[in-house]
């Protein structure tokens, strides 16, 4: 009885933080949109707003594979990569096609890269999920490679005929004079008409934390987590572990991808070489920072990260730096065992003088 | 043909010596080290600074280049990983990415990031032509000749050493069991240490090579060869190192033969093909252990 009381506590506690998780995105969105009005919003500022959309869906599907399916993934660009480039493309056809509504294109193209990047999850998770620890984050880094580099020789344009592909040069798309290239191989996605506004960065967020807040209280959510805590123990329990894996890790590239559609459609140009490795570890950086496993971290992590070094943007010398440190100063103040022994003893004494105030 | 096979084994034993350093660490310290290609750079320029600023001669710049990295190596261990000891391996990864940002902005405030035309430190032995008579004789520079003793002899001195000698066998001991290690009164502490020593004292080596090979020197110099030094070190098994060794020269001849024969911009993206082919086929990679699972 005692337990089962306990379980369901804890159940109203996770729905209390998903609702907080709305509340802030929400709030964010009220905040801005008033600071907006007011003209009190920097230029760089408002630049900014749809990468942090994008950032933080990323490092919510992220944490879908690290926190919840704890699986170190270092290779997650490659899924925004695929979704922002398949965004593009369907928004320039969409666009020559003489689609010029912008919500209409940014939907299909969203749509699109979310399939696109789930189908690349598919094919890297077949194999990649097969193997543990170590070997896993290394074949995802080479995953995230290999997706860089064959975007980088990707020639798309676009005619009357339809869409043309190729991956030698331009001149190889066998397309008519009328036609427009969309995507020029390493130069990447040039003069695209941009289509994605805060409002749809939003509201992809508030259904990414839907999606996931609502899978990780479900059963297949208690059985992916399961296999995180106990591989061993989940399977001689009859779970199917590859199946379970596989959810997860393809429901994070489906978000991915659409995030990156979102993320592709507010350049005007985008190249491959800016979902490489070090776009992998900066989504990474933010879900461990934010705590892994905790979604109210991972979208305050996000947005933190992305608008502070562009405030600090005077001291481009050292910004990098000072990042740098505190990146490894606060991995060793969360997880060194005396330092934790130290804070676990500061929030014992808060807690007990808490508890004794409201004893009287 | 033959001439893509000498550059490819050239420069795959420039990446063998960097996935020896990577093995050690990780066969020892169970943990990713990522900063190890930035300590390759690190190396470089302070082989280049002795050399061209100081106008030291060649072997005692590597050497100094060598102390450098060893030094760093030590130090960047002491505080930045010593104090993770017992954390959560992702926990580590990310210190050692926060280690590996911060050597490369180091480098940048120090040295900018306009690249550095590196000397050839590495040619003080002839070069060989093959086939002097026939139509198209085969020149084998005397980079690629030093590179690939170098790599032969790091490699079976490192065997020696870890078969062998006292600390070596300390080695092996922890990197089976710290605990039990500890218990047999062995200093876990200082074999890390020596561990982390050595790795880095390689990187130097290979920093030198590397820069000998390919003449730029920038901040991001390290980070590329690093990661692909790092999928040779597990496609030859991660922890052996003659394993490393394989790993490092079979990536190096796949690299340039997909450079020569298949696409320039598509060679490293065949490179990581070939790293996951292999890994389905034998999960542990080539050389590497076979791990039994305890229920």
């Amino acid at each position: 009885m005692g337990n089962k009381i306990k379980i369901l506590g804890k159940t109203n506690k996770n729905s209390l933080m998903g609702f907080i998780n709305y509340g802030i995105i929400i709030l964010f969105f009220v905040v801005i949109t008033i600071v907006k009005q007011a003209g009190a919003l920097t230029n760089a500022l408002s630049g900014q707003l749809i990468p942090i959309c994008a950032y933080i869906v990323m490092a919510l599907s992220l944490n879908l594979v690290v926190g919840i399916s704890g699986e170190l993934s270092l290779g997650h660009a490659g899924f925004m990569s695929v979704g922002a480039f398949s965004g593009v493309i369907v928004s320039g056809a969409m666009n020559y096609g003489g689609v010029t509504n912008g919500a209409i294109r940014l939907i299909v193209a969203m749509i699109v890269g979310a399939i696109l990047a789930g189908i690349a999850g598919v094919v890297i998770g077949i194999p990649v999920l097969r193997l543990r620890g170590d070997y896993l984050a290394i074949v995802t880094l080479a995953f995230g490679e290999i997706i860089k580099n064959v975007l980088n020789c990707l020639y798309v344009g676009v005619d009357k005929a339809g869409l043309h592909f190729s991956v030698t040069d331009e001149a190889h798309m066998d397309m008519s004079a009328e036609g427009v290239t969309l995507v020029r191989g390493p130069m990447g996605a040039v003069g695209v008409v941009k289509a994605s506004t805060f409002l749809a960065g939003i509201i992809l967020i508030l259904l990414t934390l839907f999606v996931i807040q609502n899978l990780v209280n479900s059963r297949t959510g208690r059985a992916i987590m399961a296999i995180r805590d106990n591989r061993i123990a989940a399977e001689a329990t009859g779970i199917n572990v590859t199946k379970y894996k596989m959810i997860a890790f393809v429901t994070s590239a489906v978000i991915a991808g659409s995030a990156g559609a979102l993320y592709g459609l507010n350049f005007s140009t985008i190249v491959p070489k800016k979902f490489d490795f070090n776009t992998s570890i900066l989504i990474l950086v933010f879900v461990v920072l934010g705590g892994i496993g905790n979604l109210t971290g991972s979208i305050i992590a996000a947005a933190l990260l992305t608008v502070l070094p562009e405030i600090f943007r005077p001291f481009q010398d050292y910004r990098m730096l000072v990042y740098a440190i505190v990146l490894i100063l606060v991995m060793i103040a969360t997880n060194n065992e005396r330092l934790r022994a130290f804070w676990k003893r500061i929030g014992h004494i808060f807690r007990k003088k808490g508890g004794e105030l409201n004893e009287q | 043909m033959l001439n893509y096979l000498i550059s490819g084994i050239s420069l795959g034993s420039v990446y063998a010596i960097i996935a020896l350093g990577y093995t050690m660490v990780y066969g020892i310290a169970k943990m990713l080290n990522f900063a190890h290609g930035d300590i390759i750079m690190v190396g470089g320029y302070a082989a280049f600074c002795a050399g061209t600023y100081l106008g030291w001669p060649v072997p005692l710049a590597i050497l100094f280049s060598m102390m450098i990295c060893t030094i760093l190596g030590i130090v960047i261990e002491k505080l930045a990983y010593k104090p993770l000891r017992n954390a959560t391996s992702l926990a580590v990864l990310i210190t050692a990415i926060g280690v590996s940002y911060l050597l490369q902005n180091l480098a940048l405030l120090i040295w900018t990031s306009n690249p550095k035309a590196f000397p050839n430190m590495v040619n003080f032995i002839p070069s060989i032509v093959l086939g002097k008579n026939s139509d198209n004789p085969i020149t084998i520079s005397s980079a690629t000749i030093v590179t690939i003793a170098a790599s032969i002899i790091i490699m079976v001195a490192l065997t020696l050493f870890t078969g062998k000698t006292k600390m070596g066998k300390a080695m092996r001991a922890v990197s089976e069991d710290k605990g039990a290690a500890q218990l047999m009164g062995i200093n876990v502490n200082a074999t890390i240490s020596v561990t982390f020593a050595i790795g880095s004292g390689l990187a130097a080596i290979a920093g030198v090579l590397l820069c000998s090979a390919y003449p730029t020197l920038m901040p991001t110099t390290g980070s590329m060869p690093g990661i692909k030094a790092f999928t040779a070190a597990v496609l030859g098994g991660i922890g052996s190192i003659p394993g490393a060794m394989l790993g490092g020269i079979l990536l190096g001849i796949l690299e340039k033969f997909a450079q020569a024969y298949i696409s320039t911009q598509l060679s490293d993206a065949i490179v990581f093909a070939a790293l996951i082919v292999v890994l389905l086929v034998k999960p542990t990679g080539l050389l590497g252990k076979k791990m039994t699972e305890k229920v």
